[in-house]
């Protein structure tokens, strides 16, 4: 009763129970406390989700994705029992069938290709985090064609940063938020570690400490950053080169941590025309050489007490002349060309404003240094009483990477990064444990295949040159259906998932005869060129049968793509699963704590909905890895290992003591790291909050990449088996070899066709050059920039299922520069064509001014195919939504010879999503307003959801 | 605002029968006989009642209607529902005697005037009590529904009581009631064409504090779609159409009644005639009452980007 | 009683930080998530999965654009939610007594069980802070989660609304503005929070915190970097003195 006369229960009953877990609503793995209680039907239901203070990602706090947990988990779009398909591909009509069934035929298709020509399986996963169990899977197999999103992703920033300094963002490192004095975050809309950026943001601004946006549109981040730079697309790497330029004119680099942590006095041969020109110096045994400028000699990199010179012409002990990377490094970007009047036009930012954040730049890394009393010891054995930082950080994401001159310009950041001095420095950038992994602690790609066997290695990696390409004896046919580690796309540590569908349905390299998938989207938002993949995946050959033949697809809900399989295998929800984010794969550590946590069943999927006969995906997989006798998932006597996969996370053992699981090891669970199975395991997971932490020492909270203190630390925890040298590549040796092999140095040699463009763009340092596409249209023809940002209350095609988050993001408008409408004659709510050398959609629009004036731009994945994911065939999604994917293909124009590349930055192979260039004009008023194009309404078996929804009538008071 | 039909009958035709309500209090002069004494109560008593009973479809839950009873002492919706009960209580007694003694109290007639009037005054309170409304929030809007409820409920008298008198008289009341009337609502026309948002100090800027910057715009509403807030407040209506539908109010509710009512002024005809004076006038008050709400604009429309006219 | 109290004993309420927030609606769906199975009705969505999906909400988030005359212009996301008015016009015209601000700590609710749904309290509030319940048909609006603050069910630290407890940016303060010495009476006093709408005489007792001021593309450039390029030696004779003063160290 309150004091007003009025009943009011101030202490109401909550939850019966709280089980904690880790969210899945998007890729950012926060703790979550789930509250059951018993529902209508006696059952537990959910009551309320929210974050869990102690985990390390959010401590507590939770997104707008992660609050909606419950309508995903009830959503009516998810998928009930295996369904086979009964009419054409892409129609949607199926008949439910059993498990054994499903598994059955799922291992008859599988086997007899194993059996046969393994490579004739192409298994890519997309969303998922289960890769250390879908990668191992795949090599014991035997394919070479598998690998995970990471190639229409973001695999520039995560190769651009592993081959430069052994890490990256996101996963990989973050600022030190604590300490930094000004942070720069360059193409980031929500993407990935979107609540720790949050929490981040607020600490700077708490702290007051500047934040300078560099996005070419001015929402969620860049709204609240002190400065915004609204860049032109794809000219980040221009923009970073310039404040280089101007950091080096001004003498602001850091020399001393150069000479310490990184290759800037390495030797490089200068021989022009010859094999060596440009690689490396090195003595006999492999080690680069530096010229000590005080015993005027060259030594090893490695030895104690150099005083290596950065500049200067050295006859190398053999007669060569060898010059200091870093003196290269200095001439090139010392250059006119990258000053900041050269540059203005090109990236829309003015000369001055360069000028300035330069200046501040300097400033805070050289006037505010921060200094940590931590004595420390380095990997040269140098004792330092002091840890000192340059406090400048910077984050990055796809923005900056789904260009076709991507990799280059991630390496550009990186090279900023180091120059300031700022990497895993105090106020800088900090690694997360596993990381730092250098290229030196990274396996190479594996191919080859053989019947029945297991693949020699992991299939992704990173390639130190042209030798580990994977190729043909020719020298030229890719192994692999992506095309991956190919002339192609070299260095493409993630695979090329885009390329996938078309090359299998072209028979180019060759033609596959099962495509598996799990969570990928790949009829529709996750493709380049919906419409066409839609007709690859439906395209017959003369005897009327598929191209594809067989697709098994798995999923949790009725997405676009379940309708384009033949065998669909029905996942769980996030909430009735096990799952492991392992530290064999990327696990969720922050900078001063390796961690890694697990999902299990906070309910069961037979007491979720009538009917419900699901199964967790990385379970089936197991099964299958059983029935076909696949090596490491059966006993001698053909008996399968792992029941599931909670047995296999707790049992499987990927190098002894090392399992996906690091914390509560051996039989009593009182190792962490290294240890023996625990049988108890997932308990002792659950008991902590479904996580496990374990404190990186003080000693290495910082310089883990020369820190001898890190390194005995990630030994002992398994993170690596001995210590690996990780000195940062200012010059990345390996991009030199791939230009000598186009010069026409060495073994293998790119075809003809190749070499003008490898020679052009795999500089050992970062340059930046015009994408692609845009380098070959009329600018006069396509003058606008078109990309999509992703928001921050929908993660891909996922939330539109959502009851709660659809109302937020149910259409998508084009947002247009104001001089743009006012030129075409648009006002807010007329609809117009937009058109690229692909295609042509027509789409709602919406005046903006907060926006680079040359760059249209939307929300990412909001429009669905009608029909999809159980909702309305008229839905806002499918009529009002649209996906720029319809003008973007997954080849460039055809060039003059004919030839047409790949749309993928020419090193890794990352889909170049954000080179579109386009038109726009404005459609008939009068014309139907629906957004185009239209697709036939997908079908389904699902029930008709509810036309409306009380969710929790049966807890509250009432009226 | 969103012109609910509910909202638009009752403040229409209650307007109009508490209107006659009140002139058959004042005592003006009807026809007599048990069957008048009865058919013309149950007239007014039914406008009154049909306009009330239709107000409460507007209601989420009319079951519960009674407890609107009970804030009298701050609620202008609860005054004109304890008003309303009190005024039909004190008709219903005094059409009792009337059909029983055929006598009309005028002792109980001009109270039960007042309280009709002071039904249709509370009615009118409830919109002009708000500031979130500036159209509406003004003395006019009393004034000039009292005027309307007035012009209804005399028209009505004088052509029922059209059998006893001359026609000039009540035709020329009527003339005159329907002139007053509509030029009270002329003024309040006028004074609602300056009577935006802005001018009594209310913009985006103001709305999001965010003036001091600059230029303030709405980019994106908060969810895609439409919600209870845009459907029942941000009601937006076209000029074009707006200046329609006004003309079609002033020749239907003051150019035709008063045709008629000057037509049957001057040529002394029979007050009957002035029933096509009432129903024409109803349907002008309809489309006038419409206007009011459509055309009203509310602040909250400032957090979804103003009106676009 | 629809009267307002004279005075509250104490002025609960929140304080909306527009420099931080990012917009990312974590506060309107936990917000949805906590209430639908909480306080009095749920939280109704009509045609969920249809053509036309609509719910009720008690806490949205506007985006606008705002133009200087002098630099380019910005985004400011804006959530918006009950403001707990001191002389709430929602309460006074309330016919029923259904709608009440709450003496102990001024948090304006709504007593579902006598709420009729005339709307009229939604009509009389400038801000758009009650939505009516689309099945319930009674109105709904943010309880500033009373059914938290006060809970003896869940953790002492977590009494606060499920929108401040879920905030990732922290964007979202709870307090009592009647104690000069609390958090939100201290960022009011420091980052100048105003009223949204003072010209309603509301007398709102949350408070928005102004976005602080931007930097122009062409301020003014007081720490451009001299150029070592100029010296002696151009580039490479700085160089060469740099890091003889490094061995020095």
């Amino acid at each position: 009763m309150g004091g007003d006369g009025h009943n009011l229960e101030l202490s109401p009953h909550v939850s019966d129970e709280i089980r904690k877990t880790t969210c899945y609503m998007c890729a950012c793995r926060c703790g979550i406390n789930v509250h059951l209680r018993k529902g209508e039907d006696g059952q537990p239901k959910i009551r309320y989700i929210e974050g869990n203070r102690d985990h390390p990602i959010n401590r507590g706090v939770l997104c707008a994705k992660g609050s909606a947990g419950i309508m995903q988990h009830y959503s009516p779009a998810r998928l009930k029992k295996p369904l086979l398909r009964v009419g054409e591909r892409g129609k949607g009509a199926f008949r439910e069938i059993e498990w054994e069934e499903a598994l059955t035929l799922a291992s008859e298709w599988l086997g007899e290709v194993r059996q046969r020509d393994p490579k004739k399986l192409a298994f890519f996963t997309g969303r998922d985090q289960s890769q250390s169990l879908t990668g191992w899977w795949a090599q014991q197999y035997g394919t070479p064609n598998f690998a995970a999103h990471g190639g229409f992703c973001s695999v520039n920033m995560a190769a651009g940063g592993i081959y430069t300094f052994g890490g990256a963002f996101w996963e990989f490192g973050a600022p030190d938020w604590d300490r930094t004095e000004l942070f720069m975050i360059f193409g980031v809309a929500e993407d990935h570690d979107s609540n720790p950026i949050k929490m981040g943001l607020a600490k700077l601004k708490d702290r007051g400490v500047k934040i300078i946006g560099v996005n070419p549109v001015r929402t969620g981040y860049n709204a609240i950053a002190d400065e915004w730079v609204g860049i032109t697309p794809g000219t980040d790497g221009l923009f970073i080169l310039a404040l280089v330029h101007e950091l080096l004119k001004a003498g602001s680099i850091d020399l001393d941590y150069l000479l310490r942590y990184t290759n800037a006095p390495w030797l490089v041969v200068e021989n022009e025309g010859a094999a060596d020109h440009g690689l490396f110096a090195r003595n006999e045994a492999g080690e680069p050489l530096v010229f000590d400028r005080q015993e005027e000699i060259c030594v090893s990199s490695k030895d104690k007490a150099v005083k290596p010179a950065l500049k200067g012409q050295v006859t190398l002990p053999d007669g060569r002349k060898a010059r200091p990377a870093f003196e290269l490094l200095a001439q090139k970007y010392l250059s006119d060309e990258y000053a900041p009047e050269a540059v203005s036009e090109r990236t829309g930012v003015s000369a001055s404003q360069i000028r300035r954040l330069a200046g501040e730049i300097a400033q805070a890394a050289f006037e505010r240094e921060v200094v940590i009393d931590q004595p420390w010891t380095d990997m040269k054995g140098e004792r330092h009483e002091k840890m000192v930082g340059r406090p400048v950080s910077f984050h990055a994401m796809r923005g900056i990477s789904a260009h076709s001159n991507g990799f280059q310009t991630c390496r550009a950041l990186h090279l900023l990064q180091i120059l300031l001095g700022s990497i895993d420095s105090p106020g800088g950038f900090r690694f997360k444990p596993p990381y730092p992994r250098p290229i030196d602690g990274q396996p190479k790609p594996h191919g080859g295949c053989k019947p029945g066997e297991p693949l020699a290695g992991p299939h992704l990696g990173f390639l130190r040159g042209p030798e580990d390409l994977l190729l043909e004896d020719d020298g030229v046919t890719p192994q692999r259906i992506d095309k991956a580690f190919s002339w192609d796309a070299p260095m493409s540590s993630h695979g090329l998932m885009h390329m996938v569908i078309s090359n299998a349905c072209a028979g180019d390299p060759y033609p596959v005869d099962v495509l598996f998938m799990y969570m990928a989207n790949m009829s529709w938002n996750s493709s380049m060129n919906s419409g066409g993949v839609m007709k690859m995946l439906q395209e017959k050959d003369e005897n009327g049968d598929y191209r594809i033949p067989k697709i098994i697809y798995s999923d949790a809900y009725n997405s676009e793509m379940v309708a384009f399989a033949d065998l669909v295998l029905p996942d769980t929800t996030y909430l009735e699963r096990h799952d492991c984010i392992s530290t064999l794969d990327r696990p969720i550590s922050e900078p001063e704590a390796l961690a890694d946590s697990l999902r299990w069943p906070v309910v069961d999927p037979a007491t979720q909905g009538e009917g419900r006969d699901v199964r967790g995906f990385q379970s089936v997989l197991l099964d299958l890895g059983g029935r076909l006798g696949l090596p490491g998932m059966v006993r001698e006597d053909g008996s399968a290992i792992y029941k599931d996969y909670a047995d296999y996370m707790v049992n499987h053992q990927r190098r002894p003591g090392v399992g996906p699981l690091a914390g509560w090891r051996g039989k009593n669970g009182d190792q962490h790291g290294r240890g023996e199975p625990n049988p108890e395991q997932i308990t002792r997971y659950i008991e902590n909050g479904s996580f496990f932490e374990a404190h990186v020492p003080d000693e290495a909270h910082y310089f883990k990449h020369a820190n001898r203190a890190w390194t005995d630390w990630a030994i002992e925890m398994g993170l690596q088996d001995g210590p690996v040298e990780n000195v940062f590549q200012l010059y990345l040796e390996p991009l030199r070899k791939f230009q000598l092999a186009a010069e026409g140095h060495g073994k293998r040699l790119p075809p003809e066709s190749h070499r003008v463009r490898i020679k052009a763009t795999f500089d050992p340092l970062p340059i930046w050059y015009p994408p692609f596409e845009g380098q070959q249209l009329d600018e006069n023809e396509f003058p606008y920039h078109a990309i999509t940002q992703r928001p921050a209350a929908m993660y891909h095609s996922w939330g539109s299922q959502n009851a709660w988050l659809r109302q937020i993001h149910g259409a998508n408008p084009l947002y247009v520069p104001g001089a743009i409408c006012d030129e075409a004659g648009l006002v807010d709510g007329d609809w117009a064509f937009v058109t690229s050398h692909h295609g042509r959609i027509k789409v709602p629009v919406r005046r903006m001014e907060a926006v680079n004036e040359k760059t249209l731009w939307t929300w990412n994945a909001i429009g669905k195919r009608s029909g999809a994911w159980n909702l309305d065939d008229d839905a806002p999604e499918a009529k009002k939504g649209f996906l720029l994917n319809h003008l973007i293909h997954e080849l460039l124009p055809p060039k003059a010879d004919g030839l047409r590349w790949s749309n993928s930055d020419p090193i890794t192979g990352q889909a170049a999503w954000f080179d579109l260039r386009v038109r726009i004009e404005k459609a008939d008023p009068q014309d139907h307003p629906v957004s185009l194009p239209q697709f036939e309404p997908q079908e389904d078996g699902l029930e008709q959801p509810a036309d409306q929804l009380t969710y929790g009538r049966e807890w509250g008071e009432g009226t | 605002m969103h012109p609910a039909i509910s909202v638009i009958f009752f403040t229409v035709t209650s307007g109009a029968g508490f209107g006659l309500i009140a002139m058959i209090g004042a005592g003006m002069p009807l026809p007599g006989g048990l069957l008048s004494a009865f058919l013309i109560p149950a007239l007014a008593g039914g406008m009154a009642i049909a306009g009330l009973v239709a107000s409460t479809f507007h209601l989420g839950r009319p079951e519960r209607a009674w407890r609107a009873f009970s804030q009298w002492r701050s609620s202008w919706l609860s005054r004109e529902g304890v008003l309303a009960v009190t005024t039909l209580v004190l008709f219903a007694i005094y059409t009792l005697i009337w059909m029983v003694t055929g006598e009309r109290l005028f002792w109980l007639g001009l109270p039960l005037a007042i309280c009709a009037l002071l039904t249709v005054y509370t009615t009118a309170m409830i919109y002009a009590q708000l500031k979130t409304v500036p159209h509406w929030h003004t003395g006019l809007t009393p004034l000039s529904y009292l005027a309307f409820s007035l012009a209804c409920g005399l028209v009505l008298a004088g052509s029922l009581g059209g059998h006893l008198q001359p026609g000039s008289l009540a035709a020329r009341l009527s003339f005159f009631a329907i002139l007053i009337a509509w030029l009270v609502k002329y003024l309040w026309w006028k004074r609602a064409h300056g009577a935006s948002l802005s001018a009594f100090g209310s913009t985006m800027e103001t709305a999001t504090g965010l003036g001091a910057i600059g230029k303030v715009r709405l980019l994106e509403r908060p969810h895609t779609g439409e919600n209870y807030l845009t459907r029942e407040m941000v009601h937006v209506i076209g000029r074009k159409h707006a200046s329609k539908l006004r003309t079609i109010a002033v020749f239907l509710g003051a150019g035709l009644p008063l045709l008629i009512a000057f037509g049957v002024w001057i040529l002394s005809a029979s007050t009957v005639w002035l029933v096509f004076a009432f129903v024409s006038l109803m349907a002008g008050l309809f489309v006038e009452r419409w206007l009011f709400f459509a055309e009203a604009e509310h602040a909250v429309s400032l957090y979804y980007g103003g009106r676009e006219d | 009683m629809t009267s307002l109290p004279e005075t509250t004993e104490r002025a609960l309420g929140l304080v909306i930080d527009l420099d931080t927030c990012v917009g990312c609606h974590a506060c309107v769906v936990n917000c949805k998530e906590w209430n639908t199975g909480g306080y009095g009705a749920p939280l109704a969505d009509m045609n969920p999965y249809g053509a036309e999906p609509e719910g009720a909400w008690l806490n949205r988030i506007h985006t606008f654009e705002v133009s200087p005359v002098d630099a380019p212009a910005s985004i400011v996301h804006f959530p918006k939610s009950c403001l707990h008015c001191a002389d709430a016009p929602c309460v006074t015209v309330c016919p029923t007594g259904a709608s009440y601000k709450r003496s102990e700590d001024g948090i304006v609710l709504v007593d579902e069980s006598m709420c009729i749904g005339c709307g009229l309290c939604a009509w009389s509030c400038p801000y758009g802070a009650r939505e009516m319940d689309p099945v319930e048909n009674v109105m709904k609006k943010c309880t500033l989660c009373v059914d938290r603050i006060y809970n003896d069910n869940i953790p002492e630290e977590d009494r606060v609304p499920a929108c401040v407890r879920t905030c990732p940016s922290g964007a979202r303060h709870f307090g009592d503005f009647s104690d000069p010495q609390s958090n939100v009476s201290q960022l009011v006093a420091e980052r100048g929070g105003f009223d949204l709408m003072p010209e309603m005489g509301t007398a709102p007792v949350n408070k928005y915190l102004p976005p602080r001021p931007k930097a122009k593309p062409e301020c003014a450039t007081t720490t451009t970097p001299a150029s070592v390029q100029a010296e002696v030696g151009g580039f490479l004779g700085w160089l060469d003195r740099a890091l003889e003063k490094l061995g020095k160290d």
